[in-house]
């Protein structure tokens, strides 16, 4: 299989590396009816070079590329390679040309072994078409410890975490001998320590001569590994750019008009302590406890930002506050009323805005319309409701004011809301819990999948409902954005919280709190500069030596710092 | 885009992928732990009172071998009332021992179900015989009749885990069964010729099983309605072809020549096992060879693995470049010829004509085989055994006179699918995407 481009290296390594494609998309046009999904798309992909296709969600960019795929047939233009015009029929067809795609949501089989997966489609077999396993075992080892991706090919696929399930799909695309890799929003998932290491494979696998297609909407990591850059915009290529460009030009190119990158926020003015929480505590039906003793407390017009890798606990704080945990310990007060015990109704009732995680799973019924979603919570309460009948004029009624208010892009409030993008459903949610009064506000990943210009808009609402002297959760593994928007920050580590800092807390102190190290310790540590080895060993998984690694790679990449994407 | 919108979301992260997992969690723990220590208990309790305290005075006794095994093994006599106190007090052990891990937050063992299991069996097998008036059955004629009456069992479940695996639920086990049935009985007699007959009997499995295809993979409608509506329909046509056609000539076309028993020597006079695995029809032996070669394919093969993807995660089976509606389509049907194998075996080998509904509901204990085998094709054998000696005691049972209404002995096939569905089987698992239909982009 592929072998190191070192310099004693055989006829076949000579050969291998000449196999490098230029691959070409001219004039690309697909149409979905009457939806314009791709316009006369070209883009040139040279050899050995990653390339960006930078654009918001919903601008084209996965469509395009499951067209170059062969997932789709496109309604006009051509796919070159090597300058000679090809056709692809399915997957299979461009894999054979040298195509290989790392989708957003990954294509793996969860309930199979790592090898399984890697071998499903390419299978090597032996007499009477029994399975050669061993064959595929040997193929991931070499790339696993060529690119230093440390996968084992006998782990069931579901017990992965989603880096390493990523890097699973990067192994399918290399053992399939892919010259070009497409990279479909492949941050989107991570954690800011996995997306650093992602970010050293690509380079990696430049280095050996695959090209790479870079599909994302961040921009901090499209100029730290970019060669070339190209702008989509709904549908169109808007035009190229260079990865020295500065990160406000990118974005005005990205979203089409000039964007605010920074929060323009006013300092907070806490008062009262409405909100509290003492020692709590979450079981999990195996007994673990996933949020282990946590106290804290938000003031009115005050925004806590919890910070922490996924996983961390921050489901299950934010559905014990809701309600939604059945085994839960400790106090919730909220205006001194007793949160603990409470349903899911009453919560609401008591005022608690919440917006979910996820929203396609939690926070949206995607068939149901806009308008309907738009009062899930108050659905059997007037004006919406009369006794057992509904007044539909009045759910779209409101549902107008609030697609106004929100600048939800919508034909109609009579739609899906499956139908809409990533940011304008998120706008849908957050519309929805900020239309009552509220006494609290929770927002976890308030901005996870959401293009630009809507994260710009979301966080406004925010900072906004704060200065109306709400008290505001934010929960996101998104370091920027938790910088962003607090007035203080939590960090959770392994359901502890491993300290409060305030606002205004470096970038590589909240790094090392991440992996559970405390704020004095961190601070210290941080002062001495990157210092590993009086870390206290025993506490920290290998993240924290790689995220203070991280932060200065990012310190280093991003001067502007103060970006949010 | 929507081609990726049913996909599970890899972001939402479990607990098993957070860096808490590394507490020590011999399981992954669920809620509903407690049902099967509790079931245990509650079976062990039962037992107790029934089976012991209420057990007959009479020895129960077992005859081993038959008269034509080559070496003959003593009858086995247990005294009812003791025998059962034993036995149930045993369980009750074993049920204190699922109680005590569970305190520890662990889950019950396989071992310790299977055990509990058969002891239970044995002690109900003891109540049973020993309360009987004639307290005496022969323990390998019953073993070596729940397997004939497992068979069809075996074919059908295996012809629904070939269906569920790749992705299509087949509620019409049943309806295969039955065009099996009547396709072997009519073919066999007009050709005079049963291996005709079988052949047929597998067209015709598959030429149902490619209506249930057609309509759930290409035309998208909802898979268990078409199984439903295709049982419906099997049964009537079959119902009317009888009563119009093979009644009108019985001897032409309703006398198929069976299939006979093929005994082979010396192995088919071991004891117990020799009738079972040595004396059986063309059909009995297809059913070990099918068994075997649908878990060896499954499991083992580039065909297998295929297979599988396509039943959890069909767009990753895409991006791979394989075919997935195709791979559905031949899988499916290939299912249907196996059941309809299955149903030849109610002609050619069980009876030897054609009646109305012959297949008796089997289909759908064959669709439970195959959910307590966890759709594993040696699961579904073990499972389709269970209630094939299910429904054999209850006829023999009846037979040596019991004391227990026979009303309810012929309720015992569904209980035990009940509760082994319900309660023994635990967390299964069924394939991802089963019932799913794919669309592409």
């Amino acid at each position: 299989m592929l072998q190191p481009p070192i310099p004693s290296g055989s006829c076949t390594d000579a050969s291998r590396l000449v196999r490098v494609l230029k691959l070409e998309l001219r004039g690309i046009t697909k149409r979905f009816g009457s939806l314009l999904a791709n316009d006369h798309i070209d883009v040139v992909v040279e050899p050995g070079q990653i390339h960006c296709l930078l654009g918001e969600n919903g601008a084209g960019k996965s469509t395009l590329m499951n067209v170059l795929y062969g997932l789709y047939e496109p309604s006009e233009g051509e796919i070159l390679i090597d300058d000679k015009p090809v056709s692809f029929r399915g997957p299979g067809d461009a894999m054979a040309a040298g195509i290989g795609m790392v989708h957003q949501h990954f294509m793996l089989v969860p309930v199979f072994t790592v090898a399984e997966n890697v071998a499903l489609g390419a299978e090597t077999t032996k007499a009477g078409g029994f399975l050669n396993l061993e064959d595929t075992r040997r193929k991931i080892k070499q790339i696993s410890d060529r690119y230093g991706f440390d996968v084992d090919p006998d782990a069931l696929v579901e017990d992965l975490p989603v880096g390493v399930q990523q890097r699973v799909e990067i192994i399918k695309a290399l053992v399939r001998d892919a010259r070009v890799l497409i990279l479909d929003e492949p941050t989107a998932v991570l954690t800011p320590q996995e997306t650093d290491e992602l970010l050293d494979i690509m380079r990696q696998l430049k280095s050996s001569g695959t090209s790479i297609v870079f599909i994302s909407h961040k921009l901090r990591e499209v100029k730290a590994v970019s060669d070339t850059i190209t702008v989509i915009r709904r549908g169109k290529v808007v035009g190229s750019a260079s990865p020295g460009d500065s990160t406000a030009e990118l974005a005005s190119m990205m979203v089409g008009r000039a964007v605010s990158l920074t929060l323009d926020k006013a300092p907070a003015s806490p008062k009262e302590k409405t909100f509290q929480v003492k020692d709590l505590t979450v079981i999990a039906p195996n007994g673990q406890h996933t949020v282990d003793g946590i106290s804290f407390d938000i003031a009115r017009g005050e925004i806590l930002a919890v910070a922490g890798v996924q996983g961390n606990g921050q489901t299950e704080l934010t559905e014990a506050i809701l309600g939604l945990q059945d085994r839960v310990q400790g106090s919730i007060l909220l205006d001194n009323v007793e949160l603990v015990g409470r349903s899911v109704k009453d919560v609401l009732n008591a005022g608690v805005g919440f917006v979910p995680e996820d929203r396609s799973v939690d926070g949206l019924i995607g068939t149901f319309s806009i308008a309907e979603n738009l009062i899930l919570d108050r659905y059997d309460q007037p004006p919406f409701a009369k006794g057992i009948s509904m007044s539909p004029a009045k759910v779209l009624e409101n549902a107008k004011s609030r697609i106004d208010e929100f600048d939800v892009r919508t034909p109609s409030g009579l739609l899906a809301a499956g139908t809409l993008s990533g940011g304008n459903q998120q706008k849908v949610v957050m519309a929805r819990e900020l239309s009552r009064p509220l006494r609290l506000f929770i927002a976890s990943q308030p901005t996870r999948g959401v293009d630009v210009g809507s994260i710009e808009f979301l966080h406004k609402r925010i900072v906004s409902e704060r200065d109306q002297g709400t008290p505001v959760m934010i929960i996101s593994t998104e370091l920027d954005e938790v910088m962003e928007l607090a007035d203080r920050i939590a960090v959770l580590y392994k359901g502890k919280l491993v300290g409060i800092v305030p606002a205004g807390t470096g970038r590589d102190v909240l790094g090392l709190m991440m992996a559970g190290i405390s704020a004095e310790d961190a601070a210290s540590a941080d002062h001495a500069g990157p210092v590993k080895a009086d870390t206290p060993a025993t506490e920290t998984p290998p993240a924290d030596t790689k995220d203070a690694a991280t932060a200065e790679r990012r310190a280093a990449s991003s001067p502007e710092g103060g970006d949010h994407v | 885009m929507s081609a990726t919108a049913t996909s599970p979301l890899p972001g939402r992260g479990t607990p098993g992928t957070s860096p808490q997992a590394d507490e020590a969690q011999p399981t992954s723990g669920k809620p509903g732990l407690w049902k099967t220590p509790v079931l245990l208990s509650a079976l062990g309790l039962v037992a107790f009172v029934f089976f012991g305290l209420m057990g007959s005075a009479q020895t129960a006794r077992f005859g081993i071998s038959t008269g034509g095994d080559f070496f003959q093994l003593p009858t086995l006599e247990v005294p009812a009332m003791p025998g059962g106190i034993v036995l149930s007090v045993l369980m009750l052990g074993l049920a204190a021992y699922a109680v005590y891990l569970k305190t520890k937050a662990r889950p019950t063992p396989a071992w310790l179900t299977v055990t509990f299991t058969v002891l239970f069996v044995a002690a109900f097998l003891i109540w049973v015989v020993g309360g009987a008036r004639t307290p005496s059955i022969s323990l390998a004629g019953l073993i070596a009749g729940s397997v004939t009456l497992a068979v069809p069992l075996v074919f059908g479940s295996l012809s629904g885990v070939l269906c569920e695996r790749v992705g299509v639920v087949n509620i019409a086990i049943e309806g295969q069964l039955l065009g099996g049935a009547f396709t072997a009985a009519i073919v066999a007699s007009i050709t005079q010729n049963p291996f005709v007959g079988l052949l047929a009997a597998a067209v015709a499995g598959a030429a149902v099983s490619m209506v249930l295809a057609v309509f759930s993979i290409k035309y998208l409608v909802n898979q268990i309605i078409v199984g439903v509506v295709l049982n419906v329909l099997i049964s009537g046509v079959t119902g009317f072809l009888f009563s119009t056609v093979m009644q009108a000539d019985k001897a032409k076309f309703n006398s198929p020549p069976g299939l006979d028993i093929v005994q082979i020597p010396i192995l088919s006079g071991i004891p117990i096992l020799g009738p079972i695995l040595f004396k059986q029809s063309l059909v009995g032996y297809l059913m070990y060879v099918a068994v075997i070669v649908v878990w060896v394919g499954l499991f083992k093969t580039k065909w297998g693995l295929r297979v599988r993807a396509v039943g959890e995660h069909p767009q990753a089976a895409d991006t791979m470049g394989i075919k997935v509606n195709a791979t559905r389509f031949w899988n499916v049907t290939l299912g249907g010829a196996i059941a309809g194998i299955g149903g030849s075996f109610f002609t050619l080998v069980a009876i030897d004509s054609f009646t109305k509904e012959i297949s008796g509901g089997r289909g759908f204990i064959a669709l439970a085989a195959l959910i307590f085998g966890r759709w594993n094709p040696i699961g579904a054998f073990f499972a389709a055994l269970l209630f094939g000696f299910a429904d054999n005691l209850q006829s023999i049972v009846t037979i040596i006179g019991t004391p227990v209404p026979s009303q309810f002995m012929a309720m015992l096939p569904y209980l035990v699918t009940v509760l082994a569905v319900a309660g023994l089987v635990g967390r299964s698992r069924p394939p991802a995407a089963s019932g799913i239909p794919y669309v592409k982009g």
